[in-house]
């Protein structure tokens, strides 16, 4: 029992941080430029497939390193671009335009690599068991994963708490134009945002393109949920971002481990007749099988008790 | 210093500026009077280039019409907005230190000098911005575009819901700006302050100015008074 809680937690808590990794990047964009970008999960796609192409030539750490910045530069001309004119149009053509986006990058990588799953591998100076608890062998590079994000989650904190761009974009997020009128260039700093923003997803992309399965789906595996995290958190709040992620990770990990139902709790169905034929099958029904829908129900909680989120303070 | 001619400016469809000609010398404090809903914030806001205008702006000889805000107030137009848009969640310094520009040399206006006007502000200096009264939040927005070096100053109705002693210290502040060489364009409901402090006023009514002249002109104008200003 210890053993499947202890590698839950350290599952959830990884899956938490990658979502954390791309809501993190989502949030901050939506509370500065008022844009949900529906195609921020494709770039956590196009970074695992870089990440898988640039290790097939120059190997892994060069695809850590590498693939995000291209992401980062793509990212930049979308906005530059793209968004900023489609931004004069007013924030439904801006969905369309980033929902349109998801499409435009899903076809390409379909063209580029095939609908089927890339050979995308553990590297081999990573790939061992990082400790043994009971029988359950852990991988190191797992444990390599959750490293790079909680590395990478401080970092942004550093940034955006010591340095003046990090003081800018923090101004930005309540009062944009007064930062502007203030005389910093504000859609520059947009620009990096959203570079910065769609790199981190792309990082995410390059440590779980390995684990998962590098496809041409994936974005839209993950879109969903990320969107669901965003919304529990609150739009706008990077605490909330944080809290949420690892909430769903657990809660998504814990859910698949804790295989039981309600039979398994409380017995044999005490109803009896008609009934008990009817609700038999809800009263056999696993943790396990319900674990997909368990975030979209959160979501639709959430909206419906506090429709601001966990802690979202923006009320646009 | 700054030349208004011809200004016109949009929301949507409404024509709110139909024409504005106005202007504010070197060291000098104007004031723009009227009712609400005549355009005089709006005036402000087309000269800091949100709404884009139409029409001649010029500031030290420089059109500036259609460029971006970020890029006009570098040129040394400070703006301080009616809803004061200060960063509830950052600390008083640090809105303080969202006022200097990237780049910027020595300014006519430093952090040890707020400190010293406003010690009220100082022992607060840590504390979020968002939790200042209204007064202070007012002294901590105008100090904050202070700390820019603007050489013209552009405030909206900074007494607006303030206490009649904060009223007094707001007033003595713009004098002391005013000392610095620092000109300022006021957008102002009370006629008392902006009275005593301007040294030339403009009169709006419907997207146009109604009405040029000195303290004593307008004094002296009762038809002017009944008309655009007298509710």
């Amino acid at each position: 029992m210890f053993e499947i809680l202890f590698i839950s937690t350290i599952n959830g808590v990884l899956y938490g941080m990658l979502l954390f990794l791309m809501a993190s990047g989502l949030t901050v964009i939506f509370s500065m430029m008022g844009v949900l970008n529906l195609a921020h999960a494709s770039f956590y796609m196009l970074g695992a497939f870089f990440g898988f192409e640039i290790t097939l030539h120059m190997g892994f750490w060069a695809g850590l390193v590498f693939a995000p910045l291209i992401v980062a530069g793509i990212g930049m001309v979308v906005e530059r671009y793209g968004l900023r004119h489609v931004h004069r149009h007013g924030h439904v053509a801006e969905l369309l335009f980033t929902f349109g986006l998801t499409f435009v990058i899903q076809e390409v990588v379909e063209m580029v690599w095939g609908k089927l799953p890339v050979d995308y591998r553990v590297p081999a100076s990573l790939d061992f068991s990082a400790f043994t608890v009971f029988a359950t062998t852990y991988p190191a590079f797992k444990i390599f994963a959750l490293l790079v994000s909680v590395v990478i989650f401080l970092a942004l904190l550093m940034v955006i708490r010591r340095t003046r761009i990090g003081l800018i974009v923090q101004a930005a997020l309540s009062h944009p134009d007064m930062v502007g009128m203030l005389g910093h260039n504000v859609d520059r700093v947009f620009m990096l945002v959203f570079g910065v923003g769609v790199a981190l997803a792309a990082v995410a992309g390059v440590i779980a393109g390995p684990v998962l399965v590098t496809q041409s789906n994936m974005a839209g595996l993950l879109g969903p949920i990320l969107f669901v995290v965003v919304v529990v958190g609150g739009l706008g709040s990077l605490g909330g971002a944080f809290v949420a992620s690892l909430l769903i990770g657990l809660v998504q990990t814990y859910a698949v481990a804790f295989n039981i139902s309600l039979a398994d709790v409380f017995g044999s169905s005490p109803l009896s007749g008609d009934v008990a034929f009817y609700l038999d099958d809800l009263w056999n029904v696993t943790v396990a099988q319900v674990a997909p829908i368990l975030p979209y129900l959160l979501l639709v909680l959430i909206l419906i008790f506090r429709p601001r989120g966990l802690m979202g303070t923006n009320n646009r | 210093m700054l030349n208004v001619r011809d200004l016109h400016a949009y929301y949507g469809k409404s024509h709110i500026l139909q024409g504005v000609n106005m202007s504010v010398g070197a060291n000098e404090i104007v004031s723009i009077l009227g009712r609400n809903g005549v355009g005089r914030s709006t005036t402000l806001k087309a000269i800091m280039g949100n709404p884009v205008p139409r029409g001649d702006v010029e500031f030290k000889q420089q059109k500036i019409a259609g460029r971006k805000p970020h890029e006009i107030a570098r040129l040394g137009i400070g703006y301080v907005p009616e809803e004061r848009a200060i960063f509830p969640m950052l600390t008083v310094e640090q809105n303080l230190l969202l006022g200097i520009k990237s780049g910027q040399k020595e300014a006519r206006w430093s952090i040890e000098e707020t400190w010293k006007l406003f010690p009220q502000l100082r022992e607060r200096a840590n504390a979020p911005g968002g939790a200042l009264s209204g007064g202070e939040q007012q002294m901590l927005t105008i100090c904050r575009t202070l700390m820019g070096n603007p050489d013209l100053i552009m405030i909206d109705e900074p007494t607006e819901g303030l206490a009649p002693q904060m009223v007094e210290r707001i007033g003595d502040l713009l004098q002391e700006v005013a000392r610095r060489g620092i000109s300022i364009l006021l957008v102002e409901q009370r006629l008392a302050i902006a009275m005593r402090i301007s040294h030339r006023l403009y009169v709006m009514g419907h997207g146009q100015m109604v009405f040029e002249g000195t303290p004593d002109d307008l004094t002296a104008n009762q038809d002017i008074r009944r008309e655009w200003l007298e509710v």
